[in-house]
């Protein structure tokens, strides 16, 4: 009984020491609606490439990719990648750099476009899928442009030819009661203080709260449209920060069966050895 | 004819080596063939062998790691140090299979603390720290200590976002000592704030001199506890009961019995190590956190600064605890207790199977506070609630080893039997 039980206590332990993490953290997305990207799909991920190289790469650079690894991973020749996608004369085996100095961004733009070389990892496809869709108009910014998932952010929206632009329609902050602890002073009168929210859900843009987005001026694709376009370019950009990733998950399986194969032999072997142990 | 002269051969071999390294032999009965562990040995026995398993991988992996690592805060590109672009560029993607190298050592680093943290409790579950086992349980602490380091050393090397403010968090901490903390903190990072010189020095110590305390104290480990012997599930000391050759009567050869044994849980271990090397490697940030993806910038705090999850329990403990000094010393402290275990244990009985409901009760809450308090350290810290809940937590935590010597003296026990019953 008592010996089940620590065995328990102890299987537990074990379970969740190493469980907590995924369960914990599960908020990379913070809500946003999924990419649903397929980097593993390589028609998706040249689509991506080329948006990459048509609207990107004059700002961006992938100072982790090289044209040669590009042309290997998405089963191009390098031909295709010389011609179709390196407008800056680099070498095949070169990385992607962007043609714009850096130092001149900064000044044009307030702050260096950053290396995309691993956007894709360090905010995850969701991030840049939602980003991407959610550039407004906004003419209190330098460059006419806001952006809901980024607030502030310092880049136009490039991709408004195919997405048409979008108009933000804003409520004023709602009143409400909310419980405190503290003095009058501080704001907090019998265990209660009036602050001013968005409603639940709704998203604070500098003071005031997003009711939605529109497309007031159509642009060359319906919003269905755009999305793909995103998507193949987030694709792209998920790729781009991890390739091995192709080959991690196609070698994995194999890997995993081995082991478990070899785990079972081994258990099979243990069971021979320990017949005579009582 | 053919056999006979292979086995001639063979004993010819051996005769040689056994004329000029006669220790050998008994050396390898010592530990391997006449190591006379106990055979009830249950699932929280894997973790030992698994941790020096992990210990080796690491060696291996970081080997061919330091063969493209490049330990240099200097400029590849604008805002993109040399070691970041040597870990993200060349071990990532221009070295073949390089990624899987690195993914390994990452994977490998957090399976370290995983599997010791388990191997730890059962030394508390089982009372292993008892004596005469109170050298093997310091020289373990030892291990724990310096490999706390070693880690943060490590995950200081690629220079990203949380390598660079993580190191710059956890090195201030020595700014808290008076009066000499502040040239301190200058004295380890070499410069004002974590540079080039705090990057060298650390690749040095990550891969030279702490790895080599490891393994020394790995080997002190194995020899103290190779010296009295394998405690186990029932806390029965088996060399109470010997046949006529002096072998225990409830003990059984490590080789091939363990070894065979362990096998089969290197193999389950590292099936499950494989899943997540290759699919899931980051494992969602934990193992490898989001904002160490982009390259350190001195000029751009991250939102959160956290610790890997290994050291998340005791960065809890530093900021719920309002001063900063205050926070430093508890801490330090909470590790400090640890080692002290084998003198706050006076239970008469070693195992909790033969211990009463007190001590189950305490090692319950105890493993409890452990794990919320990670989850605490991980979290952004701003929650008013949760900072009074980790002080609740860290108060269980140091009253659980200061009250040990009451309630494991008062404590119900049951009569522990002469003879192990049966293997598990």
């Amino acid at each position: 009984m008592i010996k089940n039980a620590m065995t328990k206590l102890g299987l537990s332990l074990a379970v969740a020491l190493t469980s907590i993490a995924p369960a914990a953290l599960a908020n990379s997305g913070g809500g946003m609606p999924p990419a649903n990207t397929r980097p593993d799909n390589i028609a998706q991920v040249q689509r991506g490439a080329k948006l990459f190289f048509n609207y990107c790469v004059g700002c961006h650079s992938l100072q982790f990719v090289r044209y040669s690894r590009l042309a290997d991973d998405l089963g191009l020749s390098e031909d295709q990648v010389m011609q179709n996608l390196n407008f800056t004369g680099a070498k095949f085996g070169d990385t992607v750099v962007s043609s714009m100095p850096a130092a001149d961004a900064a000044v044009w733009f307030g702050k260096a476009p950053p290396d995309l070389s691993l956007e894709g990892r360090s905010k995850g496809p969701d991030w840049v899928y939602n980003y991407l869709k959610s550039f407004y108009v906004d003419h209190s910014r330098p460059l006419g442009w806001n952006n809901v998932v980024f607030p502030g952010a310092s880049m136009p929206n490039v991709l408004w030819e195919m997405q048409g632009s979008q108009h933000a329609t804003f409520e004023p902050k709602q009143k409400k009661q909310e419980k405190c602890s503290g003095t009058p002073a501080e704001g907090c009168n019998n265990g209660v203080r009036e602050v001013e929210v968005c409603a639940e859900g709704k998203t604070e843009i500098d003071g005031k709260c997003l009711v939605h987005l529109e497309v007031a001026a159509a642009g060359t694709q319906n919003a269905q449209q755009f999305d793909e376009t995103v998507r193949d370019l987030t694709a792209f950009l998920q790729y781009a920060a991890e390739p091995a990733a192709l080959q991690r998950q196609k070698l994995g399986a194999w890997v995993v069966l081995y082991l478990a194969f070899f785990t079972f032999l081994a258990w099979l072997l243990k069971k021979e050895y320990w017949k005579d142990v009582h | 004819m053919a056999t006979s002269r292979i086995q001639r051969a063979v004993s010819g071999l051996q005769e040689w080596f056994n004329y000029r390294a006669a220790a050998f032999g008994p050396m390898y009965r010592k530990h391997m063939s006449e190591y006379w562990a106990p055979k009830n040995f249950n699932l929280w026995y894997y973790f030992g062998s698994l941790a020096l398993l992990v210990l080796v991988n690491q060696i291996v992996t970081g080997i061919f790691l330091t063969m493209h690592f490049k330990p240099s805060a200097a400029d590849f590109a604008p805002g993109i140090s040399q070691a970041f672009a040597s870990v993200e560029l060349t071990i990532m993607r221009d070295v073949e299979w390089g990624w899987l190298i690195r993914y390994m050592h990452s994977t490998g680093a957090s399976a370290f603390f995983i599997v010791v943290y388990l191997h730890m409790f059962r030394g508390l579950l089982y009372g292993s720290a008892q004596k005469p086992r109170e050298l093997v349980w310091l020289l373990g602490m030892l291990i724990y200590l310096v490999l706390m380091a070693e880690a943060f050393m490590g995950y200081v090397l690629p220079w990203g976002q949380m390598s660079f403010w993580g190191a710059k968090v956890i090195i201030s901490l020595f700014g808290a000592i008076p009066m000499v903390g502040d040239s301190l903190v200058e004295w380890i990072m070499g410069d004002y704030l974590p540079a080039d010189a705090t990057l060298n020095r650390f690749f040095a110590l990550h891969v030279v001199a702490l790895p080599l305390v490891l393994l020394l104290l790995v080997v002190l480990h194995l020899a103290a506890l190779h010296e009295v012997g394998s405690n186990n599930p029932e806390g029965i000391d088996i060399k109470k009961k010997k046949d006529a050759n002096g072998k225990p009567l409830d003990g059984i050869a490590f080789h091939p019995y363990y070894t065979v044994k362990d096998l089969f849980g290197v193999g389950f271990f590292l099936t499950i190590c494989a899943f997540v090397i290759f699919f899931e490697p980051t494992v969602n940030g934990w193992f490898l956190e989001h904002d160490n993806f982009i390259a350190a910038d001195r000029l751009v705090t991250p939102a959160h600064i956290k610790p890997v999850w290994y050291y998340t329990p005791y960065y809890a403990m530093l900021r719920v605890v309002p001063d900063k000094l205050f926070g430093v010393l508890t801490m330090f402290a909470a590790i400090a207790i640890l080692f002290l275990v084998p003198w706050l244990d006076r239970s008469p009985v070693k195992s909790y199977r033969y211990r009463g409901w007190i001590s189950k009760v305490a090692l319950a809450l105890f493993a409890f506070s452990f794990i919320w308090l990670g989850k605490i350290g991980a979290g952004p810290g701003t929650d008013p609630v949760e900072t009074i809940v980790g002080r609740v937590l860290t108060f269980i935590y140091f009253a659980f080893f200061i009250t040990m010597p009451l309630w494991t003296k008062s404590d119900s026990t049951k009569p522990v039997p002469e003879r192990v019953p049966a293997h598990d």
